[in-house]
């Protein structure tokens, strides 16, 4: 995996074989870019890149590719999050262009959290393409540098390409095989679900490893420090295709709630150092959700800084 | 079959209010099968209408008839000499049904007297669910004969997502994941390594997105 298909820093980072960085910034509901720039401060030195969330939850928001324009013109590299919930091929592509017309190096390819979920309920989604099917379309137009329809793109898109694997949702048995599939499609890297359960997670990425799919694509482990016990137990119970242990529970509610966020921040710290000696974990997404000045403290106490130069 | 629900009866009230006259016609195939448009329930919304309208000091003259099929111009013409005896036809046929008499009766108000809901079957007594969206280039051969069209929430063709817990979808917990009812049969069938091939991007120009379909066949034209 040496050979450099992009300007990515994301890429770069992990081809050295240093361990990468990632956080998330979710744009805001109105139009103040000051907001999306705020959070970007707050993480700009600790992070490889920074995804930008597309209508997460199905919450109508600014566009994730604005947002990731505001990012880059300071100085930050953005991961594009696209889903395919809201467009069709057409404006797949067209989106993916304009991504490319800033430069924009990075992406990851979702369907999107139903809309039901959202502000919308009563919308129609769109589904023209599925994840897979988008990262296939992201690698056409880049490798092949043509647009679905057959047409010469002129300057294809020089982007990253990246898929989402959820190590926990059911069924178990076709976890891995559904990464390979991502992969064969042409997933280059994996951005995975929260992980609390360590031992299935290094399970999920021992099997990967032994169909030889974790040479075949870098694996960032999903990361989410716990706020309370509340928001421990709302995971477990309320959110689709979530494994939080009871220990993690008992862990949070065995301390003082005016302490819980430390403790939160302790245990994603301790995860971060175990899962670093994993065979096939190539970094971490840290998905700090609303909390992005705690990103810094968690980065560094996971040895994870200063960030490389490449 | 063609899956209907009956409307709410004050939605049809409110919309044959004004007239005097007035025809509920049912249909004896698939809306008479899931028990929202035929005979029966012609009978039971036209005491309804009649019994509201006497309540109200309006008494009107409803009558009831049943045709073989709505979707069908021989049976349709069944009313035609009746038809100037009537200001408003409530239909419970499927919305093809519906059209159907309108086109063909072109000066009646023709008001549905269901919601179309789906191409479904009926799982158990009272309980009739979705399996077809007539997407017009059928998957099933590669998909261990379970629509991810159709039972998806959405349509992923090299799924599951990342909502399936407990072999239920992201959406409800009444709602089963179509992908885990997919894997389970390909493990049945012993051909779990199909799940690996990609399901390439599909062509939708044979379905909604393409326009009215038609199918044209010249074997069977006179």
């Amino acid at each position: 995996m040496s050979n450099l298909n992009t300007e990515s820093r994301l890429e770069k980072i992990l081809k050295a074989g240093h361990i990468g960085v990632t956080s998330e910034c979710g744009p805001p509901r109105g139009s103040d870019a000051e907001e999306v720039k705020k959070k970007g401060a707050l993480i700009k030195d600790y992070v490889d890149a920074v995804n930008v969330t597309d209508n997460q939850t199905a919450m109508t928001r600014m566009s994730s590719l604005a947002a990731c324009i505001h990012l880059k013109l300071m100085g930050i590299e953005p991961v594009l999050q696209m889903v395919t919930r809201d467009r069709n091929r057409v404006a797949l592509q067209s989106d993916i262009l304009g991504a490319a017309s800033f430069d924009i190096p990075n992406m990851l390819c979702l369907s999107g959290d139903h809309q039901s979920f959202g502000d919308c309920a009563q919308g129609q989604n769109v589904h023209d393409l599925d994840s897979m099917q988008l990262v296939q379309t992201v690698r056409y137009m880049r490798d092949e540098g043509k647009f679905l329809g057959g047409d010469d793109i002129k300057r294809p898109p020089k982007i990253f390409v990246g898929a989402a694997a959820n190590p926990f949702a059911d069924p178990f048995e076709i976890r891995v095989p559904r990464l390979a599939k991502k992969i064969a499609c042409g997933a280059e890297f994996i951005q995975t679900q929260c992980i609390y359960n360590l031992d299935k997670f290094k399970e999920w990425v021992k099997r990967a490893a032994d169909r030889g799919l974790t040479d075949k694509t870098f694996i960032m482990a999903g990361m989410t420090p716990m706020k309370s016990v509340g928001m421990a137990k709302y995971m477990k119970n309320r959110v689709p295709g979530m494994d939080v242990p009871d220990e993690i529970i008992k862990r949070l509610a065995g301390v003082p709630k005016d302490k819980q966020a430390q403790e939160g921040i302790n245990i994603c710290v301790e995860h971060i150092q175990e899962l670093k000696e994993v065979k096939g974990v190539s970094g971490f997404h840290i998905m700090a959700i609303e909390w992005e000045q705690k990103v810094p403290e968690i980065v560094e106490r996971a040895g994870l800084y200063p960030r490389p130069q490449v | 079959m063609i899956i209907a629900e009956k409307k709410p009866i004050e939605e049809i009230i409110d919309e044959v209010k004004d007239f005097n006259r007035i025809l509920v016609l049912g249909c004896n195939e698939c809306v008479t099968v899931c028990e929202a448009g035929g005979k029966k329930e012609v009978e039971v919304l036209a005491s309804a209408l009649r019994m509201y309208f006497i309540t109200q000091g309006n008494e009107k003259k409803i009558d009831e008839r049943t045709l073989e099929r709505q979707c069908d111009h021989e049976y349709l013409e069944e009313i035609r000499a009746d038809i100037d005896d009537y200001d408003a036809i409530v239909s419970l046929a499927c919305g093809v049904g519906v059209q159907f008499a309108a086109e063909k009766y072109l000066t009646t108000p023709l008001i549905p007297g269901v919601n179309t809901v789906c191409l479904g079957a009926n799982e158990d007594r009272g309980l009739w669910k979705e399996r077809c969206q007539a997407c017009g280039s059928c998957v099933l051969a590669r998909t261990g004969g379970i629509c991810p069209v159709s039972r998806c929430a959405k349509r992923v063709l090299n799924g599951p997502c990342g909502g399936s817990t407990n072999g239920k979808c992201e959406i409800s917990k009444d709602v089963d994941c179509a992908w885990q009812l997919i894997v389970d049969r390909l493990k049945a069938l012993g051909k779990m390594d199909d799940y690996e091939k990609v399901a390439p991007i599909k062509d939708w120009s044979t379905d909604r997105a393409g326009g009215p379909r038609t199918v044209t066949r010249e074997d069977v034209k006179i």
